[in-house]
């Protein structure tokens, strides 16, 4: 990778002329200059470092809140340097636009460039070409034609080739060929794919659209805003026009490690079976699993999370269910220590809400109760209530189901005016304070599931739930296409050598012709000696010494009757060949490099 | 019968460490000179005269020479050893579980470094690196410690995130292309300490320390191989990047969300575009590339040893404690 021949924008800036457009074109220049270029990726990289100390807005938004309250001071200045949100930040937006202005300005006219490049022919043959970094010298026979074979043996080596007889139909002349245009083209698709990557980010933060549903195995969710506990669509999508489908969960499996030691509870496997219902398809049955998420509508769902939906039944003063259903209790740890909330609407005289715990395999120490295992060994429900008025969701608003609004409520107090609350295991029964009525863990005795239970899971106290994710990105093709081409424009670039290749023939001795090869490289490029004696080699049939180098000879004298050494060592007197790792070599085209040459055929080097 | 897999793999990295030593100490014995006899001075003379004509390092082959450095092909041959120990480990580890050995801190680390020692090795059957032996064997040999000291977890299944032919793809390749970054990075440090030397030594104050550099090529030299692995390794992570991206979408939904996996990942990725960068910057000599070249292995050992460890994020899978 040459400099020198590259790109003119990277000429020191002239003096800055007076005036605007001067002044404008300065920028422009200094802008689109490698160096500025330089400057800013290593900015990128710098800004990019805050959003993985920082807790952000968008991956984590209640580690936010808790950095926030541990770090009161500290916490303000951050935000004034919106260090909570660094990848939407004006900042970290300027460096990359910044970027990516530079980059267009970079590239355009280098395309522009490499597209006169591929249009034009091989550069003149230079007079002397035993000035090139490579040259050989051999004699070969008038017939077949040198020239011509040259061309042709060029062509196949998959050169661009330019014949040049001396006069029309001559048997002498010479033959300009150049390979590499690869390695520019490459690096202008590599630049220009990135470009394309960034619309295809920039599409899918319009265009997007994520939502999270809890639904309890037996139950399941449509396609709609309503339905979904969170929904965060992009800028420019129209929450009411979501395509129509609807997903029933039929079933969960989890397993987890049994093993004791220090992976005792960590997740094994987790696969929810659906039923998936699409307007104008049959009924389909299908699972979804951690790696493997459902496509339907347009859209892919993913098992997000698990847990326990306790069936929970209150009854009211009256004796009247109230509320009968399973109620998803949220994992608060790796064991599925969860918390959740009942809130009761239809309850006469008052309604009723309660708070509390779920522990899967329930412990009571003095650290507390806790979960120690996620599976259900040993499950309790550990219950608080209130009694008043609900607030919010009274009005149609909407509210976090996870949360409890008490300020208008009373929490139940027993008889002795101590805080009322409850252990229950599956099936047990408590009555309320108060004569409120009754509180169960399960389903009413006698009635089976709201609807008639016709599965052995609609009866269970203690089904669980899936938390499924449900995102639609128009942008993720476009994004994997621009990668996979940015990758292709960067392999292309990075390993193809540039070559340029000239022949020329000439009268020789006893009427054959004296056949010169001569290649040079821009850049590094390891294959090139390899590359210029195969083709002396096949051009000259019958090897002949003329005009030996001063060096050549030496090294012939001061080892006359050794072989070369066949082992790739290089040698001293071979600048291309004492690379190191040539065969990692980005610019190495396959070619052995530096083994010396055989000796039949060429004679000379310079 | 995984158990006692585990140990046998355990009991494997324990040999393949000794020989390890063994090896750092032959390269260690070869630098310092001692470990090399002239075999053919006369031959050895003509020939250096050639090369210094170019100004460029001291000779340091043997083909061409006749310095036989005996220590050296003894360092070659036990990182062989070393290396087919370690990679038995690495299976052994890997059946014990019954998936491939890289589901958590130390399976990755003793992978990565296999594949460091693998990769050395493979480029030793084309190119004379024997120079470097030291400074690959070496980190292996202290990431291994550190491994089975910091990192070390009971072998065991894996958690359904981590249950992916995406695993597969995206681990192996990042795993690869950091054993290149490695390689590199000895290859940077050791041009910036050649560079000095020169540097003193064309001031006229040859550098009295450290003799055995002078056994090794000149910067420029150490430069190109730096660059060529570079070369060789930043697709590899660009593809690392793209896989880890699919791989997200189909695990968590989203193939781009800052977490803090992925931000270093992307950060190592730019600071070594910007690496190509400067060595195409006019004005930017081979020095000051590879200072960027060495800030992106910092990111790298950053991302391996740091984010996994502190970070809370996705990829809290470290399994550490
Ligand atoms: C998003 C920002 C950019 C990234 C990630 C990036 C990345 C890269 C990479 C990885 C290479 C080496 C591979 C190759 O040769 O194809 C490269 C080369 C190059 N880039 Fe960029 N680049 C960026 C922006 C720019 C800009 C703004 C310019 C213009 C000033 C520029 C000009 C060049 C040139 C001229 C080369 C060729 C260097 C050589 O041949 O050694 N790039 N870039």
């Amino acid at each position: 990778m040459s400099a020198p021949a590259r790109a003119p924008q990277d000429r020191a800036p002239v003096q800055p002329r007076l005036g605007a457009v001067g002044t404008a074109r300065f920028v422009w220049r200094q802008l689109t200059s490698m160096r500025t270029a330089l400057l800013l990726l290593l900015l990128l990289a710098v800004g990019a470092v805050p959003g993985s100390v920082v807790p952000q807005e968008d991956v984590d938004p209640a580690a936010v809140v808790t950095f926030r309250e541990e770090h009161p001071v500290l916490a303000p200045w951050l935000d004034r340097l919106s260090f909570f949100d660094v990848y939407a930040s004006p900042w970290f937006s300027a460096v990359y636009l910044l970027l990516f202005v530079s980059l267009v300005g970079c590239v355009l006219p280098r395309s522009r460039q490499q597209w006169t490049a591929w249009r034009s022919r091989p550069p003149r043959t230079p007079s002397r070409l035993e000035r090139l970094p490579e040259h050989r010298v051999v004699t070969a026979p008038t017939e077949p034609s040198p020239l011509v074979a040259a061309g042709g043996a060029l062509r196949r080596r998959r050169y661009r080739v330019d014949v040049r007889p001396d006069a029309p139909g001559a048997a002498t002349g010479s033959v300009a060929a150049e390979r590499g245009h690869l390695r520019e083209t490459g690096n202008l698709v590599f630049h220009l794919a990135l470009v394309g990557l960034l619309l295809a980010l920039a599409a899918s933060s319009l265009l997007s659209y994520r939502a999270q549903v809890v639904v309890p195995v037996g139950q399941g969710f449509s396609n709609t805003v309503a339905r979904y506990d969170t929904f965060d669509p992009g800028a420019w999508v129209a929450p009411d026009d979501l395509p129509p489908f609807a997903v029933g969960l039929d079933g969960l499996d989890v397993e987890f490690e049994e093993a004791p030691g220090s992976q005792l509870g960590a997740p094994r496997d987790f696969e929810a079976q659906v039923q998936v219902v699409s307007p104008g398809e049959e009924t389909r049955e299908d699972v979804i699993r951690v790696n493997e998420p459902l496509h339907a509508g347009g859209a892919e769902v993913y098992l997000a999370g698990n847990g326990y939906a306790p069936v929970i039944t209150v009854t009211d003063a009256q004796g009247r269910v109230v509320y009968s259903e399973p109620t998803p209790f949220l994992a608060q740890d790796a064991a599925y220590t969860s918390t959740g909330v009942v809130k009761v609407l239809g309850s006469l005289p008052e309604q009723l809400g309660f708070t509390g715990a779920f522990l899967p395999t329930a412990v009571i120490d003095e650290r507390g109760p806790r979960s120690i295992f996620p599976d259900a060994r040993d499950p309790l429900l550990l219950l608080t209530g209130y009694r008043g008025d609900l607030g919010a969701v009274n009005d149609g608003l909407p509210v976090n189901v996870y949360e409890l609004d008490t300020t208008s409520m009373d929490q139940l107090t027993t008889d002795e005016g101590a805080p009322w609350s409850v252990a229950l295991r599956p099936g047990d029964a408590v009555d309320l304070p108060g004569g409120l009525g009754e509180l169960r863990f399960g389903y009413p005795p006698g009635a089976a599931a709201p609807g008639g239970a016709a599965t052995a899971a609609e009866g269970d106290p203690l089904p669980r739930f899936a938390g499924l994710t449900v995102r639609h990105d128009p942008g993720r093709v476009p994004a994997l296409v621009f990668s996979v081409l940015a990758m292709l424009g960067l392999v292309a670039s990075l390993f193809t050598a540039r070559r340029r290749v000239f022949v020329r023939v000439g009268p020789g001795e006893g009427g054959a012709a004296r056949v010169e090869v001569a290649g040079l490289t821009r850049g590094e490029d390891a294959g090139l000696a390899a590359e210029v004696d195969a083709l002396a080699r096949t051009l000259g049939s019958s090897a002949q010494d003329q005009a030996r180098h001063p060096a050549a000879s030496d090294r012939t004298t001061s080892q006359p009757a050794v072989p070369q050494p066949a082992a790739p060592q290089p040698t001293a007197s071979q600048p291309a060949a004492s690379e190191p790792a040539a065969d990692a070599a980005p610019d190495a085209d396959g070619s052995p490099a530096g083994s010396p040459t055989s000796t039949s055929t060429t004679t000379t080097r310079s | 019968m995984g158990e006692s897999l585990a140990a046998t793999s355990n009991l494997l990295v324990y040999s393949a460490m000794t020989v390890y030593a063994v090896a750092l100490l032959a390269f260690a014995l070869d630098l310092s000179g001692r470990g090399r006899t002239a075999a053919a001075p006369a031959r050895q003379e003509a020939l250096v005269g050639a090369g210094a004509g170019r100004g460029s390092a001291p000779v340091r082959d043997d083909a061409e020479t006749g310095v036989r450095r005996r220590a050296a092909a003894v360092g070659v041959s036990t990182t062989w050893l070393a290396l087919a120990l370690h990679t038995a480990a690495v299976v052994t580890r890997g059946v014990s579980a019954g998936r491939v050995p890289w589901g958590n801190m130390y399976e990755f680390t003793l992978t990565g470094a296999a594949v460091v020692t693998a990769v050395f090795c493979v480029v030793l059957l084309r190119r004379d690196l024997r120079y470097l032996g030291v400074f690959v064997v070496g980190p292996v040999l202290l990431t291994l410690g550190i491994a089975l000291s910091v990192l070390y977890t009971e072998s065991a299944q894996l958690v359904p995130a981590l249950q992916s032919y995406w695993l597969v793809i995206h681990v192996s390749v990042a795993t690869v292309s950091s054993a290149l970054f490695v390689i590199a990075f000895s290859l940077n440090v050791l041009q910036l300490v050649q560079d000095r030397r020169e540097r003193l030594a064309a001031a006229g104050r040859p550098p009295r320390r450290g003799r055995f550099m002078e056994r090794l090529p000149g910067s420029e030299e150490l430069e190109r191989a730096a660059y060529r692995l570079i070369a060789v390794s930043f697709p590899l992570w660009s593809f690392t990047l793209v896989a880890g991206a699919i791989w997200a979408e189909r695990a968590w939904g989203r193939y781009w969300g800052w977490d803090p996996k992925e931000v270093w990942t992307f950060v190592i990725w730019v600071v070594y575009a910007a690496y190509l960068h400067a060595r195409a910057t006019r004005g930017w000599d081979g020095r000051r590339s590879a200072y960027v070249a060495i800030a992106g292995f910092a990111c790298i050992l950053v991302n391996w040893g740091v984010v996994n460890v502190f970070f809370p994020g996705n990829h809290s899978y470290a399994g550490i404690g």
